[in-house]
């Protein structure tokens, strides 16, 4: 018996029950969730900070059609994220694959549709270091803020792409594509104190 | 194990009635935004409307509920991060109405 086996047997009543009974990759996932959390939950209330601190606080979005379809979009893919994981635990493969890739394509329309909105602010001349309309920190608050979720969101496009094809490969199980939704659900759960803040809260009345 | 299996694997009524809770205080926060009140008030209402659909996605999109270590764990955190940051709206509200010391 190496030193190794001597190493792993005697520990294996510590390493056979997980921290709160769920995998190691699950806790990981939650652990990271909540790390993004707290630097989300910073951003927003620095945001807050700075919007109550400045009377000059522009209100330049004139309606909410773009970001109710972008809200919509976002909560629908939670579900057929939700659909696709369960039909994995199922173990009905193909299912599975096709709510993924389903997400993937609405995770998609979301970025599109939020860089339309983003090019249109350009064009008006708002960036990240001047606002037509009044204080600049409102174009570096809005980009770096929203820029923070959408990159967010296209690294979770890429990560259900790669474990989707993965999961369907054989190579990952209903475990992983369910670690990987959970990350998904967070992006959009991010979302629902970002439309209001960033977005409703500014709208042009 | 066989117990969150089941409870994973069960129907998708639950799911779908998430989803529509979470579509109607949505628009229940569109619905605040036009309304006739000043700001701080609004983002009152609409951070409550906002915490209850977090709640709604932690719990059962991320299966939260079915792990009460693991919920009682992130409720702990996140409520200790949120408290922590509320020092700053004092701070925000002496700046913005010009209190000693504010430029």
């Amino acid at each position: 018996m190496s030193q190794a086996d001597l190493t792993m047997h005697s520990h294996s009543s510590a390493l056979s029950e997980p921290t709160f009974s769920i995998p190691a990759k699950k806790m990981a996932m939650w652990l990271f969730i909540i790390a993004d959390s707290a630097t989300f939950a910073g951003c927003l209330f620095a945001y807050g900070f700075t919007r109550t601190a400045t009377p000059t606080w522009p209100r330049p979005f004139p309606g909410i059609t773009n970001v109710a379809i972008m809200t919509f979009i976002l909560l629908t893919s939670s579900l057929t994220m939700l659909i696709g994981v369960r039909a994995a635990h199922l173990g009905d493969k193909a299912k599975a694959f096709m709510w993924t890739m389903i997400t993937v394509v609405l995770g998609i329309a979301f970025a599109v549709l939020h860089l339309r909105e983003w090019m249109g602010l350009i064009d008006e001349g708002v960036t990240l270091f001047h606002n037509p309309w009044g204080t600049p920190l409102f174009g570096a608050s809005f980009f770096c803020i929203t820029g923070l979720h959408l990159t967010h969101v296209l690294g979770g496009v890429v990560a259900l792409l790669a474990v989707g094809l993965r999961y369907k490969g054989g190579r990952y199980n209903a475990d992983d594509l369910e670690i990987t939704g959970l990350y998904w659900h967070f992006v959009d759960l991010v979302w629902m104190f970002v439309v209001p803040l960033v977005y409703l809260l500014n709208l042009a009345h | 194990m066989a117990a969150t299996t089941d409870a994973k694997t069960g129907g998708m009524g639950k799911d779908v009635a998430v989803y529509v809770c979470l579509l109607v205080l949505a628009g229940l926060q569109f619905m605040i935004a036009y309304q006739n009140i000043d700001v701080s008030s609004m983002a009152v209402r609409m951070l409550c409307v906002a915490a209850v659909e977090g709640a709604l996605a932690l719990l059962f999109f991320m299966h939260l509920w079915e792990n009460r270590g693991l919920m009682s764990f992130v409720i702990i955190f996140t409520v200790a991060v949120i408290l922590g940051l509320q020092y700053g709206w004092p701070d925000a509200l002496r700046l913005y109405n010009g209190v000693p010391w504010a430029h």
